[in-house]
C-alpha cells in the first residue's frame, strides 16, 4: 500500500510512469492545480465547456482500446458534440492495490497517445490506491475543458419536423466487442471498438452545417436513447427505417443469437445528428470524405408526431415504438 | 445475413398479408367480431412486436392473443420466493438465466438479492452453472432450470453429466413446465373466444406435433407449428386461417425445417430419465394446473435442490391488482389490466407479464403503447 499513502512512493510511481507519458510543461511543474489562461480560452470561442466521466469498463483491454482510450475518447466526445473545441482534460486514477505496474504503464501511454490524436492535453491529476477488492484492477475519472466558437448552437431541444437524422457508421461496435472479449459466451468473432475522438468529424460537420439542430454521442443506451432523449426534449417524433441502419454484418449476427437489440447497444465513437433537410446532403458529404464518418448513414426523420415517440419502420414493412431500455442491457461497458 | 434474411422479405410479406386479408375478412364478418388467434409462445409474442407485424394486419379481422408460453412470465411469486431463499444461504452459488432475475417475488427479485450481497451469477447455458460447480468445489451450486420441453433436454443432459463425472456440489431447483396440460386448460376455459393457434416451434422441435392432435380432433381448432422470422409467422396465421376458411381443423407444420413430426427421440430419452410429472403445477395468473411441471425423478434426489435443501415453499397469492391470468388467457388486451403503465410498468413490474421481453404486457408497454396505423396515415414515411 505505500504506493497510496502520498508519500515518496507514490511520487516515485508518477515521475516515472505519468509524466513522462502525458509530457507537457502545465502538468510538469507539479502544482496542486492546473492554470490556464483566459486570454487562450477566448481566442477558440465564447462560452466555455466542462464535462466529467468516470470510466470502469471490465476487461481493461479489449480489441480496438483499452480504459485509457476510452477515458481520453469518452470526454473528449461529450465536449465536442456541444461544437466545443477540446483543450484540457484532467485524469484521476483509482487503482486496486496489486495492480501490475505494466497495465498501468500501457493504460497511461494509451491514454497520452489517444490524447495527442484528439488535441488536447492531460494538465492535471490525482492518483489513489485502494486495498484489493475495494476497485477492479483501474477505474479512471477524467474532466475535460474546451471552448464552443460564438455562433454553434447545438441542443437537444432543437429538433424539428423535416430534419434528419444521421449516425457517422456501424451501430453496437463497442458493446459487441466488450461482450466477446469477456469470454463469458464462448463465441469468437473480430469485432473491434469504435472507440474514437470525434472533435474532427464534427469540426467538419460544422463547416457543412453551422446551424446543426441537435448531436450526441450514442455510449451507453445507444442510439435509441440518445434519440427519444431528442424527441423528448423537443417535442417531436422520430422515425427511423431500419433497412438504412448502418450494421457489421459480425455484430448484426451477435445480436441475433443473443437477442439484442443494436439500437440500444453502446458505441465510443458513435454520434447521432440532427440536421435541416437542406443541408442534409452538404452534411452527409462533408462526414463521408472524414476517416471518422465514412460509413456516415441518414436513418430517419423528425415528424411532428406523436411528440416524444421514436419508431422503426421494420425491415418486412411493420412499424414498432423504440423506447427508452428499461435496465441495462449489459454493465460496465465504459 | 445468410438464413436470416430470406425470411424478412418485405415483397412477400405484402403478399401473405394480402391473401391473409382475402380470407379473413369474409370469416370475421360471418363472426362479427376479429379471427382471434393464440399465438402460444412468447418467441412468437417478439417476432409479433419486434416487426411490428400487427400494425401490417387488419385490426378489424385479425386478432392475436398472446399465450402462456413465456415460463419467466408464468412464475409464480412463491417459487420465486424460494429462489430468494436458496440464494441468500451462504454455501450456495446461484445459478440462473438473465431473464429471470427481474421478476418479481413478494420479497423481491434475484436482482434485489444479489444487491444485497447473495451470490447470484447469470449463466448462458446449464453447462455453466456446471463449471461454476466444477471450479467451486467448496460451494453448492444450484442452478435454477426453467422453460418448456425447448429447455428440458439440456437441462437434463447436463444432471446426466455431472452424475456421470461424480459432481456433488451441483443441482436443480427445478421449475420445467409443460405446455400441452396448459393449453388443455385454456381451451376448457368457459370465456374461450379462440378461432386457432400458433403451435410453439421450439417445443415441437423436442415433442414433435403429434402431441396436438386432440386440438384439432377434440376441440375443433386448427393449430399450424411455427418458425420464430416474420415470415414464418405470417405463413403460419395464413395457413391457420386457410384451415378456417376451408372449414379444417388439423394440425400443421410450418416449421419443416426444425421440427420433425415424430420430436427429437434422444432428447425426449434423456428428459424421461431424469423428469417425472408433478400432480399439479402452480402457474402465475392461471392458479394450478394438473401435470403441468415436472420435478426430478427419486434417483436423482443428489441432483435435487427441492431435496437437497430446505425452501419455504409457500403460496403466494398474486397482488389482487394484477389481471395476468386474464391477459394470459386472451380475455382482455394488455392495455386493459387496470395497472398497465401505471403501477405495472418494465422498471417496477407488478405482474410478471411485464417482465420479460417475451412477456406480453412488456411487449406492448415497450412497442405498441401508441396507435402505429393511425400513426403511418397521419405521416406517410417515404420509401
Amino acid at each position: 500500500m505505500a504506493h497510496g499513502g502520498g508519500g515518496r512512493a507514490m511520487r516515485a510511481l508518477i515521475e516515472s510512469i505519468l509524466l513522462p507519458a502525458f509530457d507537457n510543461p502545465m502538468l510538469a511543474t507539479l502544482e496542486d492545480q492546473a492554470r490556464v489562461s483566459i486570454a487562450e480560452l477566448a481566442a477558440h470561442g465564447d462560452r466555455l465547456a466542462f464535462t466529467t466521466d468516470t470510466y470502469v469498463v471490465t476487461p481493461i483491454e479489449f480489441p480496438g482500446g483499452d480504459i485509457g482510450r476510452l477515458a481520453v475518447c469518452g470526454t473528449v466526445n461529450d465536449l465536442a458534440v456541444c461544437g466545443a473545441r477540446p483543450l484540457w482534460l484532467s485524469c484521476a486514477l483509482v487503482l486496486e492495490e496489486g495492480l501490475e505496474i505494466a497495465t498501468l504503464s500501457a493504460v497511461a501511454q494509451s491514454m497520452a497517445r489517444t490524447a495527442r490524436e484528439a488535441g488536447v492535453c492531460v494538465v492535471t491529476g490525482d492518483t489513489k490506491v485502494v486495498e484489493r477488492g475495494a476497485a477492479d484492477r483501474l477505474f479512471i475519472n477524467t474532466a475535460g475543458i474546451g471552448v464552443v466558437p460564438a455562433g454553434v448552437n447545438i441542443g437537444a431541444t432543437r429538433a424539428q419536423p423535416g430534419d434528419v437524422v444521421i449516425v457517422n457508421g456501424s451501430l453496437g461496435d463497442h458493446g459487441v466487442a466488450i461482450l466477446l472479449a469477456r469470454n463469458e459466451l464462448a463465441l469468437t468473432a473480430e469485432v473491434v471498438s469504435d472507440c474514437q475522438p470525434l472533435y474532427g468529424l464534427v469540426a467538419a460537420m460544422l463547416e457543412a452545417c453551422p446551424d446543426l439542430h441537435c448531436l450526441r454521442d450514442a455510449t451507453r443506451g445507444g442510439v435509441a436513447t440518445v434519440l427519444n432523449e431528442f424527441a423528448a426534449c423537443s417535442r417531436v417524433g422520430i422515425r427511423l427505417r431500419e433497412s438504412s441502419l448502418p450494421l457489421n454484418e459480425i455484430v448484426r449476427g451477435g445480436c441475433e443469437i443473443l437477442g439484442l437489440d443494436p439500437l440500444y447497444l453502446a458505441n465510443e465513437g458513435k454520434l447521432v445528428a440532427i440536421v435541416p433537410a437542406a443541408a442534409a446532403r452538404v452534411t452527409l458529404a462533408a462526414m463521408r470524405s472524414h476517416p471518422a464518418g465514412r460509413e456516415a448513414a441518414i436513418i430517419g426523420e423528425v415528424c411532428a408526431g406523436p411528440p416524444g415517440i421514436v419508431t422503426l419502420s421494420t425491415i418486412i414493412g411493420g412499424d414498432r415504438v423504440v423506447d427508452m431500455l428499461s435496465g441495462e442491457q449489459l454493465p460496465r461497458i465504459c | 445475413m445468410r438464413y436470416a434474411d430470406e425470411f424478412r422479405d418485405p415483397a412477400m410479406a405484402r403478399t401473405l398479408v394480402g391473401e391473409i386479408q382475402r380470407l379473413a375478412g369474409p370469416l370475421a364478418r360471418e363472426r362479427a367480431r376479429p379471427l382471434q388467434v393464440m399465438e402460444v409462445c412468447g418467441g412468437h409474442t417478439h417476432t409479433i412486436f419486434r416487426y411490428g407485424l400487427k400494425a401490417m394486419l387488419p385490426e378489424e379481422s385479425i386478432e392475436f392473443v398472446h399465450g402462456p408460453g413465456c415460463p419467466v412470465c408464468v412464475l409464480p411469486m412463491g417459487r420465486v420466493d424460494d429462489c430468494v431463499a436458496l440464494a441468500h444461504d451462504s454455501r450456495i452459488i446461484f445459478a440462473t438465466f438473465g431473464d429471470a432475475m427481474r421478476v418479481p417475488g413478494s420479497r423481491g427479485s434475484l436482482l434485489q438479492a444479489k444487491a444485497r450481497g447473495a451470490d447470484v451469477r447469470m449463466v448462458y447455458s446449464p453447462l455453466d452453472a456446471l463449471q461454476l460447480a466444477r471450479a467451486n468445489p467448496q460451494r453448492e451450486v444450484v442452478f435454477f432450470a426453467l422453460g418448456f420441453e425447448t429447455t428440458m433436454p439440456s437441462t437434463a443432459l447436463t444432471v446426466l453429466q455431472a452424475r456421470r463425472e461424480g459432481i456433488d456440489n451441483f443441482s436443480l431447483f427445478c421449475n420445467h413446465i409443460t405446455i400441452i396440460p396448459t393449453i388443455k386448460a385454456i381451451l376448457d376455459s368457459p370465456e374461450l373466444k379462440l378461432d386457432g393457434f400458433l403451435g410453439p416451434g421450439h417445443v415441437s422441435m423436442v415433442i414433435g406435433n403429434r402431441p396436438y392432435d386432440f386440438i384439432a380432433r377434440h376441440y375443433r381448432r386448427p393449430i399450424v407449428v411455427a418458425g420464430f422470422e416474420p415470415l414464418d409467422v405470417l405463413q403460419s396465421l395464413w395457413m391457420v386461417i386457410k384451415q378456417l376458411a376451408e372449414g379444417r381443423c388439423e394440425v400443421e407444420n410450418q416449421y419443416k425445417r426444425i421440427v420433425p413430426e415424430d420430436g427429437n427421440a434422444q432428447a425426449l430419452a434423456a428428459v424421461s430419465e431424469v423428469f417425472e410429472l408433478r400432480e399439479f403445477f402452480e402457474w402465475r395468473g392461471l392458479g394450478s394446473i394438473d401435470h403441468s411441471g415436472v420435478r426430478m425423478r427419486r434417483e436423482f434426489a443428489p441432483y435435487d435442490a427441492e431435496r437437497k435443501f430446505v425452501l419455504p415453499n409457500l403460496t403466494i397469492a398474486d397482488p389482487k391488482s394484477c389481471q395476468c391470468g386474464e391477459v394470459l388467457k386472451g380475455v382482455i388486451k394488455p392495455q386493459q389490466c387496470k395497472v398497465f403503465g401505471t403501477a405495472c410498468t418494465p422498471e417496477r413490474p407488478l405482474g410478471a407479464l411485464m417482465v420479460s421481453s417475451e412477456g406480453a404486457c412488456a411487449a406492448y408497454y415497450q412497442f405498441g403503447r401508441i396507435d402505429m396505423k393511425q400513426q403511418r396515415q397521419a405521416s406517410p414515411l417515404e420509401a
